[in-house]
């Protein structure tokens, strides 16, 4: 029955062979030689060191950057080769949420933050008498009501990072991209987002009860066990898919002593 | 064999530990530098020591800089034409802020400007017009010196150091921040809602700036020669300026108010958007739009001579 089930999700990300290159460092590889395909209902945790390109590798699941060799596929269609408003329709089915506070924007509350994306494509979704009951539903679930007329830069870490996630929210994606989202968050705001996103994978009232697709890239992936989860490693350039969680071992071998690298 | 190995390391130029990379990320060159990286280390990297050397890499940003702009701008056009009844409830709010900021703001500055312009234009002709006995001229100096050229240069020059600069270090700042990004991810695209408000912002401050600073300075330019016991009255002032004033003159400082706007936001937003920048990046590049913005705002008034004295 299960095996049933899942034979019959689609594929919503498709990485084959696929080169990505380092954005923080141009003219570099960030990963090379992934093969990866997310399925409808998945919910993935990739982990990896800082600056082993999961940033990089999830800006391209998201479309912003393509992969300099190999085919990438977003709902089942190849938008490798060019990016321009044809694949705009699909680009709104995913959302993206920055790591690092959000990237939000200062000049904007936290209200216009997360209805900008509704405003700016009231015409593609049509959304245009919902907006208010959308937002203040997001902010009221995302227990930023008390905030929504403050600017980003006035709030702590992480109530910009929910604020963030709320701007992603928005649209009503199908597939969750999250970069880093623990990052700097004190106990309790780690695990209201882990909950979340639990929650949200199952399928939330806020998203009308609709199941999502999860990708997260974590530094530390062992708070992210759960079953049915499904793991993958970035190390050295490489993308390994894994079978459980405890395969990150490699994430703790003591670095290098200061200056061998040299030698 | 130590001695041979202790050497060759000496040798090897070691790598700054900035540029080092991680642990853990064991980042690989490309086999091949990318246009982008070539370009970057062109228009940013220390000029060659030698005099061809020298001469050959300023003509070389020169070329790229000229096609960096021209791709820009008509990108913008394009976008401005594709885009024109998009998200029309986000672009009018960032339209009218920019009006506010790039026009309404500036107006005191301006009324103060256009006082002084007519003191200092007035003040100087009205005593050699006065040997000459040719008073009936100082309508005309007026239309040709301050109407024509000094009044549109003038509110360009201030919009460009108050406004323009600023929007350099704005967008630079949005982009190094990864906001430009974070717009990519929500569908918006960057020129659409950063750019083109400020195109259309600017032009219509411009033009209105430069209206404000024309009527204000025939008005004080009559001021000043009324303190000075020019024998002239209001009627036969008004009646030279109209004599001097031509049908032209209107289409012609409309456009070139404009063409200033536009110059001025175009370039600014080209430093500020089109190539990625780290923080400490910012101050240079305002630096470069704005000695842009100067040269190509002069260069235009230059056509517009041209275009005067022909027409």
């Amino acid at each position: 029955m299960e095996s049933a089930r899942n034979s019959n999700r689609r594929a919503v990300i498709e990485l084959i062979d696929a080169t990505i290159a380092s954005r923080r460092a141009p003219g570099t590889v960030a990963v090379e030689g992934v093969d990866w395909t997310v399925e409808e209902e998945d919910f993935w945790v990739i982990g990896g060191l800082l600056g082993s390109g999961k940033s990089d590798l999830l800006a391209t699941a998201a479309a912003l950057t393509k992969p300099t060799r190999g085919t990438y596929r977003l709902f089942g269609q190849d938008i490798s080769p060019t990016y321009d408003n044809e694949c705009l329709t699909e680009r709104l089915r995913v959302g993206l949420v920055f790591g690092e506070g959000g990237r939000l924007f200062n000049q904007l509350t936290i209200w216009g933050n997360v209805a900008l994306p509704l405003q700016y494509h009231q015409a593609t979704t049509g959304a245009e008498g919902e907006m208010d009951e959308r937002i203040a539903a997001l902010l009221e679930t995302l227990d930023l009501s008390d905030h929504a007329h403050h600017a980003p830069s006035s709030l702590g870490l992480g109530w910009r990072q929910r604020t963030a996630l709320a701007r992603a929210l928005t649209l009503k994606p199908e597939v969750l991209l999250l970069d880093n989202p623990l990052a700097g968050l004190d106990p309790r705001h780690a695990r209201w987002w882990i909950d979340f996103l639990f929650q949200l994978s199952a399928g939330h009232a806020v998203m009308d009860g609709q199941t999502m697709t999860i990708v997260v890239a974590v530094d530390d992936p062992r708070p992210w066990q759960q079953p049915g989860n499904r793991f993958a490693l970035l190390h050295e350039t490489r993308f390994t898919l894994l079978n459980d969680v405890q395969e990150f071992n490699v994430l703790e071998s003591p670095a290098p002593p200061h200056g061998t690298d040299l030698l | 064999m130590q001695l041979c190995a202790a050497r060759a390391l000496l040798k090897t130029p070691l790598t700054p530990w900035r540029t080092r990379p991680k642990f853990g990320a064991v980042q690989k060159v490309l086999t091949k530098p990318s246009a982008e990286s070539i370009k970057a280390l062109v228009l940013r990297g220390p000029l060659p020591p030698s005099f061809v050397g020298f001469f050959g890499c300023k003509l070389l940003r020169l070329i790229l800089t000229v096609q960096g702009l021209g791709a820009f701008a008509l990108i913008t056009l394009g976008v401005m034409f594709s885009k024109l009844g998009t998200a029309r409830s986000v672009l009018r709010p960032l339209i009218r802020s920019q009006l506010a900021h790039a026009g309404v703001r500036l107006l005191p500055m301006v009324l103060f400007l256009s006082f002084a312009l007519g003191l200092v234009v007035i003040g100087q002709t009205v005593s050699l017009l006065s040997r000459v006995g040719a008073n009936e001229y100082l309508g005309t100096v007026m239309v040709t010196a301050v109407l024509r050229e000094l009044g549109p240069l003038l509110t360009a020059l201030l919009v460009l150091s108050r406004v323009g600069a600023a929007n350099v270090i704005e967008l630079a700042t949005a982009r190094a921040l990864g906001e430009v990004e974070a717009l990519e991810a929500l569908g918006i695209d960057p020129i659409h809602y950063l750019v083109v408000p400020r195109v259309i912002g600017m032009a219509l401050s411009v033009f209105a700036l430069t209206i404000y600073l024309n009527l204000c300075a025939l008005a004080s330019g009559y001021l000043w020669a009324f303190l000075q016991d020019v024998p002239l009255k209001p009627g036969e002032y008004v009646q030279q300026i109209a004599g001097a004033l031509e049908g032209l003159d209107f289409v012609l400082i409309a456009l070139k108010t404009c063409f200033f706007g536009v110059i001025i936001a175009t370039v600014t937003c080209y430093h500020g958007l089109a190539q990625p920048l780290r923080l400490e990046e910012v101050s240079a590049a305002t630096i470069r739009a704005v000695a842009q913005c100067v040269i190509l705002c002069v260069m235009l008034d230059a056509l517009f001579i041209v275009i005067y004295l022909v027409g």
